[in-house]
């Protein structure tokens, strides 16, 4: 038998002070740059790279039989009575240009509501058109009003939360409400991570990196249900095993088939991002970062706080004494637990 | 009894796939004949048989929003004009009326000149006007102001109507114009006023743009002028207008000004022969004759002008030429105006009484003149619509798309198909054939439940890949732990299966939850919605293919082999 992982023994929980400082790095670093970003270059660049999802404003694609320069297209453009536009050629097709407009209003003078995409919209197509009848033509379009996008910006954060709530009061079914937390926020995390290094590179968001973070939220917390289901297992046929120690060995025990999952889902995530083409690029930047991160997280992040979680309760049902013998944390945390419920030895 | 259950699993798995692979490359709604064997035959099935989303095989996504508040306000300055003319009708004296209307708050407002009357003029009012308490107005009265203002509730129903009615509008428009399977309906929470419209195949929507948007409000108005022979009074200002009412700079709630913009005669100026004139002004009376409601018909005729001079001959329906003959017979020689969008097209004296035609002259070109006829037909907007989302794709676009769908899809299956032969070697075998049952059945379900395939949709494909191997590699992984714990075989199997169930129905329910989720809240976005239903009916068909099928395939190996079997390949 060909294998990846045989009779492993890592003690992953006792390595928990090192992940979670890691983790808690990575995230303080995306956040810290979007942050900085936000606070210290106000116009210049933003937190983060929004799309015309969730800024509004037009992205037009252009295919030229004979492209000019982005020079030319940019004064041309400029001509037209269109601000701010960005060139961008696609690299993988000649000929090919995205051309990014931000929110704009019409010409002063123009009626107000005539303003916006509309205008926009056909003032690009004249640009366009002074290139020669058919030589240019307007291969797609995306325009979204300052409305539509701050209601796309809202749908998004509440399909997020939503999610995440949803498989919080699953698993609180499925095993107990710490579990769920656990897994939730090791999901959390990995969004958290995620979105800062969309920050830091400046990948853009739009809404098909939405659909890949919630695709992340579900493969992770799948992750996680893996590992607790063994856990689950494991606690019953090993019932005089401490918490510690049988989630060290579910972690082990699953650890090839959450490496091998992992690593198939990566293969495919990677064919996409080499040949899903521009329109998905984000998307698949997206998931590639997730499935990491979510992979890491799942071992590093889930596991620990379940277990710490599980280890409160129990000082706080059992006394401090008890709870000391049994525990395979550090004897300073059995001290913050005890100070925590009060010291119930002496009150009784 | 264990032969027996083999037996039926097989007939059961073999049912199952012949009908998924027909459906998903059969054809439909007719006997299948000898070219749908070939390879031309079964490509054409297929693409007959996915609906492709706009974004794979071109057309345009539009959302427009009904500006409902520009709807309420306008009913009620109507009706605060309507409240004042009725008052003074009665014989009372009303120093001013005017409609208040902020964000969500909407008021009629008549100012008195003696309060003690406002019973009286209340009741003048709400004979004439309907600014009943019923109809959702109430009524206050401070000082000199009385006010009605419109209740939350019927502002709401209000706008509702609006919207709807707006709907049925652009819906006769699309289908006058002949717009190949459009789909028109509510975009977003009913609040929000939203319409969306998807037209397959139109990658430039600029000219039904243009056409939806068409307010289209016609009016037929009586021109305040001294009647002819002496020409109709126009002024050169909108202050000089308003200044001719003598009432103190303001607009008195039974007249308006609007702009007039003559048109231009042909050959006055043989350099440039349709030179815009300047825009002048003009005094006309409130209430309008008739309004665009009383069409009955209109169509874009050749004019005197030549052949790029277009006008609009419209009919009226019986009601609106009873009212409009009796105006005509008895206002001869004075001038009437054609209004359209709160704009004077064209003035001319009645000559003799008119009943049901008149016409829209104003040098439309062909193209503008038939649009305007349609919009016409199909009656004003009763609020302006802006759009609020444009997304169009070209089909060159969409066939990139969908080459690039394919190629990601094919290079990650077959990685995934070359991993699992190498490291599980014979069950490798397994996990394939479930893989690609797994594709195809899912392909199957879009088909049969008439769901589109978007761009999004064929990423949620590659991830159900994912999602499918991750069942065969627990299933796998458990039963080699069982293997090396010093199970026999078919223990192992047995064992194997048994444990993998549990956590694979749990990963896949909290998929599917966060899946139904994400269908939920994404009504804004139909691209996301077509991620989501893949996702899930993936997820459906794996829970079959990845558990039910490769069990099989593990049962027949178990039972081809002698009594006791040795050794596995996995």
């Amino acid at each position: 038998m060909f294998q990846l992982f045989h009779e492993i023994r890592i003690d992953w929980l006792g390595k928990r002070r090192f992940f979670i400082g890691l983790s808690i790095m990575l995230m303080l670093a995306g956040m810290g740059t979007a942050l900085y970003r936000h606070k210290f270059h106000p116009g210049g660049s933003d937190a983060f790279n929004l799309g015309v999802d969730f800024k509004g404003g037009t992205v037009v694609t252009v295919r030229f039989k004979q492209p000019p320069t982005v020079e030319g297209l940019r004064a041309a453009i400029q001509q037209a009575g269109v601000r701010d536009a960005v060139i961008q050629p696609v690299l993988d097709k000649p000929g090919e240009f995205l051309i990014r407009i931000p929110q704009q209003s019409a010409a002063p003078g123009a009626e107000q509501t005539q303003a916006g995409i509309d205008v926009v919209r056909s003032n690009l197509g004249n640009a366009v058109k002074s290139f020669g009848q058919g030589n240019a033509d307007i291969v797609g379009t995306d325009a979204v009003s300052a409305v539509a996008s701050s209601q796309l910006r809202t749908q998004a954060i509440a399909v997020t939360v939503a999610a995440l709530i949803g498989m919080l009061i699953f698993i609180a079914f499925r095993f107990e409400w710490t579990y769920g937390a656990a897994a939730v926020i090791a999901v959390f995390h990995t969004v958290l991570v995620t979105l800062g290094l969309f920050s830091i590179f400046q990948i853009e968001i739009n809404l098909t990196v939405i659909a890949a973070l919630l695709t992340l939220v579900g493969f992770d917390v799948n992750d996680s249900i893996v590992i607790f289901d063994r856990i689950r297992e494991n606690r019953k046929l090993y019932r005089r095993m401490s918490l510690y120690d049988v989630t060290n060995l579910s972690i082990n025990q699953t650890l090839s088939r959450t490496v091998i999952t992992s690593g198939l889902v990566f293969l495919s995530v990677v064919a996409l991002v080499l040949l899903g083409g521009e329109t998905l690029r984000p998307f698949s930047l997206a998931l590639l970062m997730g499935i990491l991160f979510g992979t890491y997280d799942t071992i590093a992040v889930a596991g620990p706080i379940m277990v710490w979680w599980e280890r409160k309760l129990e000082a706080a049902n059992k006394l401090p004494a008890a709870t000391a013998r049994e525990s395979g944390l550090q004897p300073k945390q059995v001290r913050g637990s005890s100070k925590s419920v009060g010291n119930p030895s002496r009150a009784a | 009894m264990k032969k027996r259950n083999l037996l039926q699993r097989s007939i059961i798995i073999g049912i199952i796939s012949v009908v998924g692979i027909y459906i998903v490359i059969g054809p439909h709604g007719r006997r299948p004949h000898g070219k749908d064997f070939t390879w031309s035959g079964i490509k054409q099935n297929l693409a007959d048989n996915i609906h492709l989303g706009l974004d794979l095989k071109g057309g345009s996504h539009l959302v427009m929003r009904v500006k409902v508040e520009d709807y309420l306000k306008r009913l009620s300055e109507d009706n605060a004009t309507a409240a004042a003319n009725a008052a003074k009708d009665a014989g009372f004296e009303v120093k001013d009326a005017h409609a208040e209307t902020s964000s969500g708050n909407y008021r009629v407002i008549l100012q008195l000149a003696d309060a003690s009357k406002a019973k009286d003029i209340q009741a003048a009012v709400e004979k004439k006007v309907d600014l009943s308490s019923n109809a959702g107005w109430s009524y206050s009265l401070s000082g000199n102001d009385m006010s009605w203002s419109l209740s939350g509730a019927m502002q709401n129903q209000l706008a509702e109507n609006a919207t709807e009615q707006a709907l049925k509008i652009i819906e006769t428009r699309i289908n006058t114009l002949g717009v190949t399977e459009p789909t028109l309906q509510r975009h977003g929470a009913q609040s929000s006023h939203q319409i969306l419209l998807q037209m397959p195949g139109i990658s430039d929507p600029e000219h039904v743009k243009q056409l939806l948007k068409a307010q289209s409000r016609l009016e037929l108005v009586h021109v305040v002028s001294p009647p002819s022979p002496s020409s109709a009074q126009t002024y050169s200002s909108r202050e000089e207008a308003i200044a001719s009412l003598n009432n103190g700079g303001n607009v008195p709630t039974s007249r308006r000004v609007l702009p007039y913009t003559e048109r231009a005669e042909l050959n006055t100026d043989q350099n440039n022969p349709t030179a815009p004139k300047p825009t002048k002004y003009v005094v006309i009376e409130v209430p309008a004759i008739i309004d665009g409601s009383e069409l009955r018909n209109a169509n874009a005729v050749q004019a005197a002008g030549g052949a790029d001079d277009f006008q609009i001959q419209f009919a009226l329906k019986k009601s609106g030429a009873d009212k409009f003959g009796a105006w005509t017979g008895s206002n001869i020689n004075e001038y009437m105006g054609v209004v359209l969008n709160d704009e004077v097209k064209s003035i001319a004296y009645i000559k003799s009484q008119i009943y049901d035609t008149g016409e829209i002259t104003g040098r439309f070109s062909k193209q503008s003149a038939e649009d305007l006829a349609l919009t016409l037909r199909s009656g004003a907007l009763p609020a302006p619509i802006e759009y609020s989302e444009e997304r169009s794709v070209g089909p060159s676009l969409g066939a990139d798309s969908i080459r690039a769908g394919v190629r990601a899809s094919v290079l990650g299956l077959a990685l995934v198909v070359m991993f699992m032969l190498i490291y599980y070697r014979g069950s490798g075998i397994n996990a394939v054939i479930a893989l690609l049952l797994n594709m195809i059945l899912m392909i199957a379900g879009l088909i049969m439940f008439g769901a589109t395939l978007t761009l999004p949709g064929i990423a949620g494909i590659i991830l159900t890949i994912g999602m499918a191997v991750d069942s065969n590699v627990l299933i796998f992984e458990r039963i080699r732990e069982e293997l090396r714990s010093g199970k026999t075989v078919p223990s192992a199997v047995e064992q194997g299966f048994g444990h993998a169930f549990v956590t694979i129905i749990d990963t896949h329910v909290t998929t599917i939850v966060s899946s139904v989720f994400l269908y939920f809240f994404s009504s804004g976005a139909p691209m996301i919605r077509g991620f989501a239903v893949t996702l899930v009916l993936g997820l459906v068909v794996n829970l079959f293919s990845a558990v039910y099928v490769s069990r099989t395939i593990f049962m027949w190996l178990l039972s081809r082999k002698d009594r006791r079997v040795e050794s596995l390949s996995i």
